[in-house]
């Protein structure tokens, strides 16, 4: 019978700790949630030999066991609790070579818990252009432990890797250096006190309560005989433990670490004196973020209408092919109109996640944090602000819990509060498809595309509005805080294209099946409002019609389509949609958008889904939803539904309207009360409505 | 002396830590006394400051550079 064993990849955040699980482990991953939290994990089970398969972790990266956020909380309490069902058997700690000194520190931390610890050197390749040479038989002899040197981007050094996991019983569970002499009498006591206990396991679980309000004191039961220190005293003692092991780390690396300082500096320098320049800098930062969406705008068109003419196709041919009835038509009008209303938007999703992390790879996001704190910080935020705020562009549960980083509440509240302004993607399907109907697909002198640069603007309008209601929010927050900011600068790299595949695919499939079940979801319960009617006039539909209109200069088209639109406004959806007709009139709205709206409180996209959905319940013809949407008028006006006017209106309530479940979810659990999501909701869709309302007044 | 008083590209070895307010994650990333620390650059409106220290590359604010005493390296 073969054994499992339970295999934890930890490290420093940017020593690539990633790519060496993606090396280890192929394309079998499975991407979760811890539970509870909404911190990633990604596992996979793998064969390591004929008889033992590993179930390897990646665990969140970390620089010390002291954790000061929730991810590196994650990594400790697997650490300290032996009863959970992912206790690791062996621990590789991921390093990377220009940065073995840092990463020891986490090392030497993890012996001291007496599990068998690899260390496992990576980016190895870049040894001999950076001029180092390192003794590995002694730093294995000084670490008690196997080194193993590997590259992931060159694939090398993973067997004998493996093969020192096989062997994980080999590794010698003692301790590097003895901690415990940063204070002699307080350890002495602290053991005799709970004589069962692992002595740095009971040191990590006091420290943490002094970082990190999460876990609770209490889990040891306190004895007499001990006195326990105060939060300074444990502070200052925390202090002295870095200090000694560091001066074990710098000991050991003296004797066994050789750099020729000639080849060390180089590229960093080089890249950074443009990166981080005055001005350079910044109109860099401008150019990057347009190249990303004018990209997005062009690349993705042909994809995308290439999905939309599927979606149309793969609907005709199930009404022609299935035998008529209600099934055939809620699938044809209701399941695949509502599914193709999601799939459309893949491409540009894909495409900006691929940039987001492209940037995040190659190390430039740390130069734009560093760019922007002072200004940000006029704002309310931080430079680390700026990664949730453009990876808000994405979508802004991900960018909720990216402030996570932010180590000041008050800059971590600001910065959750305003995320929700950028223009997630869920707008993204909104916003071309309006703009596409209403901006010329022209060009300005000739260069510039009308329709991108509303895009554009559109996403400066979110920016701009975060930042500006996150300067309103820090002057109206009373909260006590102290600030402090450490951010590491990595150096450049390119991206490795494995890592950059996996993220876009992982979260693209996240977002289209997360989004797509509700959407589903939606479609299905609209398209039965749609078809069915609480009065007699919905099923008699035909003959009122015929009897009540003049129908004798119509041709057979015309009677059918004010049956059907007859149809659809006395079915339920009908009925609920003019209900609330009066509130959306004034902004240049139908009820028909007045229900997308509604069901967009689900999920943003879902406003051109239900749009197909409306139109397409009762419509033969062979039609785009672009197609449909333009042909719409307006009931009151006259005159095309979509025109220059409302379609602004309904973009900038777009972009002001706080329109996600999800987002308020994710909120409340990061802020701990409904109190925050709840003044997003009513704040930032109330001023939506507010804004909407004048443009369309003065538009139209 | 300072890190906060640091001109671009001038080094200093890190003194006593006084000051409680320094962040852990600081000393983890090897800001310790004894340690050497560079001034690589300053960012566009003088704040924040972009330091390696222990062949570490970091930024931090100038609040916090003010805690950290360091001692100039003369010129070599």
């Amino acid at each position: 019978m073969s054994k499992q064993i339970n295999v934890a990849l930890v490290g420093n955040p940017n020593t690539g700790k990633t790519s060496v699980f993606n090396n280890l482990t192929g394309l079998n991953q499975k991407v979760g949630n811890y539970p509870g939290i909404t911190v990633e994990k990604k596992e996979a089970i793998i064969k390591l030999s004929r008889n033992l398969k590993a179930h390897i972790m990646d665990l969140p990266g970390t620089y010390s066991l002291n954790a000061t956020s929730m991810d590196e909380n994650v990594v400790v309490e697997l650490l300290l609790n032996k009863n959970d069902k992912d206790y690791p058997d062996v621990v590789v700690v991921v390093s990377d070579i220009e940065n073995l000194k840092r990463n020891l520190l986490l090392f030497t931390q993890i012996k001291d818990l007496g599990l068998p610890t690899i260390l496992a050197i990576n980016m190895a390749d870049r040894m001999d252009r950076k001029g180092i040479e390192l003794d590995i038989d002694l730093l294995e002899k000084r670490l008690n432990t196997k080194v193993n040197l590997i590259s992931a981007k060159k694939n090398k050094g993973f067997d004998s890797l493996k093969q020192s996991i096989i062997d994980y019983n080999k590794i010698s569970l003692n301790p590097c250096l003895d901690a415990s002499a940063i204070d002699k009498d307080y350890f002495d006591s602290l053991r005799k006190a709970y004589p069962n206990q692992d002595l740095y396991k009971l040191w990590l679980v006091i420290t943490q309560d002094v970082n990190f309000g999460k876990t609770n004191r209490k889990r040891i039961p306190s004895e007499s005989g001990f006195k326990p220190k105060s939060d300074s005293e444990i502070k200052r003692l925390q202090q002295k433990e870095t200090i000694k092991r560091y001066q074990f780390i710098n000991n050991t690396l003296k004797e066994t670490l050789t750099k020729d300082l000639a080849l060390a500096t180089g590229l960093r320098a080089k890249i950074d004196r443009l990166m981080i320049h005055k001005v350079w800098g910044y109109v860099i930062f401008l150019a990057i973020l347009f190249l990303i969406f004018q990209t997005i705008y062009d690349w993705s068109t042909y994809p995308m209408d290439l999905i939309d003419e599927s979606f149309l196709f793969l609907s005709e041919f199930v009404k022609q092919n299935l035998p008529a009835g209600m099934l055939t038509e809620l699938i044809a009008e209701g399941i695949i109109p509502g599914i193709g209303g999601i799939v459309i938007f893949v491409p540009q999703i894909a495409f900006l996640f691929l940039f987001i992390s492209i940037l995040e790879e190659t190390g430039y996001m740390s130069r734009v944090v560093f760019l922007m704190d002072r200004i940000m910080r006029k704002f309310g935020m931080s430079g680390k602000s700026v990664v949730p705020l453009v990876s808000g562009t994405a979508c802004a549960i991900p960018a909720v819990m990216a402030a996570r980083n932010i180590e000041s509440w008050k800059e971590r509240l600001v910065t959750i509060l305003v995320v929700p302004f950028t223009t997630c993607s869920a707008r993204l399907p909104v916003y071309l498809i309006i703009i596409s109907l209403v901006i010329p697909d022209e060009r300005w002198l000739g260069i510039f595309n009308y329709q991108a640069i509303t895009l554009m603007l559109l996403y400066l309008l979110g920016f701009v509005t975060a930042v500006a209601s996150g300067w309103l929010a820090s002057k109206m927050l009373k909260v006590d805080f102290k600030s402090y900011f450490v951010v590491e600068m990595p150096n450049y790299k390119l991206p490795i294209f494995k890592n950059v595949a996996f993220t876009v695919v992982e979260k693209t499939k996240s977002f289209v099946f997360g989004a797509g079940k509700i959407i589903l979801a939606i479609s299905i319960i609209l398209w039965v409002l749609a078809s069915y009617g609480p009065t007699d006039r919905f099923d008699n539909a035909e003959e009122i019609v015929t009897s009540t209109i003049d129908h004798s200069e119509m041709t057979a088209q015309e009677l059918e389509t004010e049956i059907s639109s007859y149809k659809l406004k006395n079915s339920y959806i009908g009925y609920a949609g003019r209900a609330i007709e009066p509130a959306v009139t004034p902004l240049g709205y139908d009820w028909k958008i007045g229900i997308a709206i509604i069901s967009s409180f689900a999920a943003r996209e879902v406003f051109v889904g239900t749009l197909a959905t409306i139109y397409s319940v009762g419509n033969e013809d062979e039609q785009t939803i672009k197609s449909r949407m333009a042909a719409e008028t307006n009931p009151i006006l006259g005159g095309p539904l979509f025109t220059f006017a409302s379609g602004i209106s309904l973009l900038l309530f777009y972009a002001f309207a706080m329109q996600c479940m999800s987002t308020l979810a994710i909120v409340k659990r990061e802020t701990g009360t409904w109190k925050w999501p709840m003044i997003q909701l009513f704040g930032m869709s109330g001023f939506a409505y507010v804004v909407a309302l004048i443009a369309f007044q003065i538009l139209k | 002396m300072t890190v906060a008083n640091l001109k671009k590209g001038q080094k200093a070895i890190i003194g006593e830590m006084t000051s409680q307010d320094i962040p852990l994650k600081l000393l983890e990333m090897g800001c310790l006394p004894g340690n050497h620390v560079e001034l690589i650059q300053i960012a566009p409106f003088k704040d924040p400051l972009y330091l390696n220290v222990n062949d570490t590359y970091l930024s931090i604010r100038k609040e916090t550079a003010k805690l950290i005493n360091v001692e100039l390296i003369e010129d070599e």
